[in-house]
């Protein structure tokens, strides 16, 4: 790997501060545990004259129970979230989703909020400079060309968050803060259908906290997710899903998203036909073929897209199974 | 102390030993140990936080000394395969891993040691499951890990007869 470029660090300890030196320096980049993003680093993908390292600010690292849910600060560890009682039991796909990410050592530093604003991947994009440069780079990083399709002008590179997906089936909202303040939005608009620029974070925004909402705290949930092996990889395909039955086994609320099939978390829609009735073999095999549909995996790693179209179907299916058993 | 660009002022304890230099903002942990403290028992294998050989303990939690940018230890505290034997007796962990032939090539070795020593310091009896677990963000390409785990497994045996805790 590439010898590492010779940047800045800054760490501040509190939020104000790390907006104000982000604002003062165009190129600067907000860094937290860094286990993607030092690689990109190191590779030149990305090339920071400074890095502000946000895991000293020390009002991001609590989970808390308010009154309307749970708020995880973006500091929280993946580990800490995977282990998280309140979390394993209100809202158990996150907790699995946290353990799912990379391995244990990952998830060790690798924080909530660098998750969440992780960058979209690509078989040619998350390359060594040499193999980049020898491939004329791409379109979204120098090159003028995306080499998953040539003919369009626009980045196919997908997001492969898993925390994401398994908190947009709870309807998670996040807290933004920015130079003009603090606003609150729903997750999913942290999100936009394009590789290249897939936040929707103005300059020198940042993620501070999650809150989760009380109302579905407890329905039951799962996250899987296919990948060649089995921890360290990233996601080929991931499903996130909540399910929650009511009586004679009822579906009462049904959510799915997915993650590494399209360049933001996808939420799949049209699945309010489920409503009030049971799951059966018919059904199972709707939600199968909407999740296939909704899903658009293009080239963007080693495994094949039709093969990760399939699989995403397959793992939608066995999870809704599961959870309506 | 006056700001020098691009530096920072590094103090910390490496091993149990207060260390005070000057680092880089760039420098990686895994170079500040191999290069500047001369500890070459943290490998580097991928670089990139795939393989696991270069994993430290930083407060007690195993970390890629690799994706570890040294001017972020301030104030930690680092152990590194160095720390582990007492006056050259290997630790638990290690003479697990010499009787059960756990080693082959031996690069893997540093880092699935330190990830051991994390895992028993937290969960001091844990089942096969759990060592898989505990060791999944380490690669070995020797061998099949199966004789890891046995070595795991034979040092938690050992401390606990031995009633003594990491």
């Amino acid at each position: 790997m590439e010898f590492m470029p010779n940047f800045k660090l800054y760490r501040p300890d509190n939020v104000d501060d790390a907006i104000k030196i982000k604002t003062e320096h165009a190129e600067a980049r907000y860094v937290a545990g860094g286990t993607d993003m030092i690689v990109n680093v190191r590779r030149g993908i990305e090339q920071p004259q400074s890095l502000v390292d946000l895991t000293s600010i020390s009002n991001m690292n609590d989970i808390t129970e308010v009154d309307d849910g749970l708020q995880i600060g973006a500091n929280v560890t993946l580990r800490n979230v995977r282990e998280n009682q309140i979390i394993q039991q209100n809202y158990p796909c996150i907790a699995e989703a946290a353990g799912s990410v990379a391995g244990p050592t990952h998830q060790q530093y690798g924080t909530v909020g660098g998750n969440l604003c992780l960058d979209t991947r690509c078989l040619f994009y998350n390359q060594s400079e040499w193999w980049r440069q020898s491939n004329d780079y791409c379109l979204k990083e120098r090159g003028d060309t995306c080499h998953v399709a040539p003919s369009g002008k626009r980045c196919f590179a997908a997001f492969s968050g898993d925390l994401a997906p398994s908190m947009l089936v709870y309807e998670a909202e996040i807290n933004v803060v920015g130079p003009s303040g603090s606003r609150r939005i729903p997750l999913l608009e942290l999100y936009r259908d394009d590789g290249m620029a897939h936040l929707t974070l103005g300059p020198g925004e940042l993620v501070e906290r999650v809150h989760l909402p009380m109302a579905l705290a407890g329905d039951p949930s799962r996250y899987e997710k296919a990948r060649i092996r089995g921890s360290i990889d990233f996601p080929l395909a991931g499903v996130a899903i909540r399910l929650r039955k009511g009586k004679g086994n009822a579906v009462e609320d049904v959510a799915i998203a997915l993650t590494a099939v399209n360049p933001y978390p996808k939420i799949i829609s049209g699945l309010q036909g489920l409503i009030d009735g049971n799951l059966g073999e018919d059904e199972l095999d709707f939600i199968r073929d909407a999740v296939r549909k909704q899903s658009k995996p293009m080239r963007t790693t080693t495994v094949a897209p039709w093969y990760r179209r399939r699989v995403v179907g397959a793992l939608a299916r066995r999870l809704a199974a599961e959870l309506s058993a | 102390m006056a700001e020098i660009k691009n530096k920072t002022n590094l103090s910390c304890t490496v091993n149990g030993r207060a260390s005070d230099n000057i680092v880089s903002d760039s420098l990686l942990l895994a170079d500040f140990l191999r290069e500047t403290l001369g500890l070459t028992g943290t490998k580097i294998g991928c670089d990139g936080g795939e393989c696991g050989c270069c994993t430290v303990l930083i407060d007690n939690a195993p970390q890629h000394a690799c994706l570890t940018l040294a001017a972020k230890c301030n104030g930690k505290a680092i152990e590194t395969i160095e720390s582990l034997s007492e006056e050259s007796r290997l630790s638990a962990i290690q003479r697990g891993f010499n009787e059960k032939l756990g080693a082959q090539c031996g690069f893997c070795t540093p880092g699935m040691v330190m990830a051991a020593e994390g895992l028993l310091r937290t969960n001091p009896d844990p089942n096969e499951q759990e060592i898989r677990a505990g060791l999944a963000s380490n690669i070995c390409r020797c061998t099949g890990y199966v004789k890891i785990i046995e070595a795991v497994q034979s040092a938690a045996d050992e401390l606990k007869m031995s009633g003594q805790a990491l």
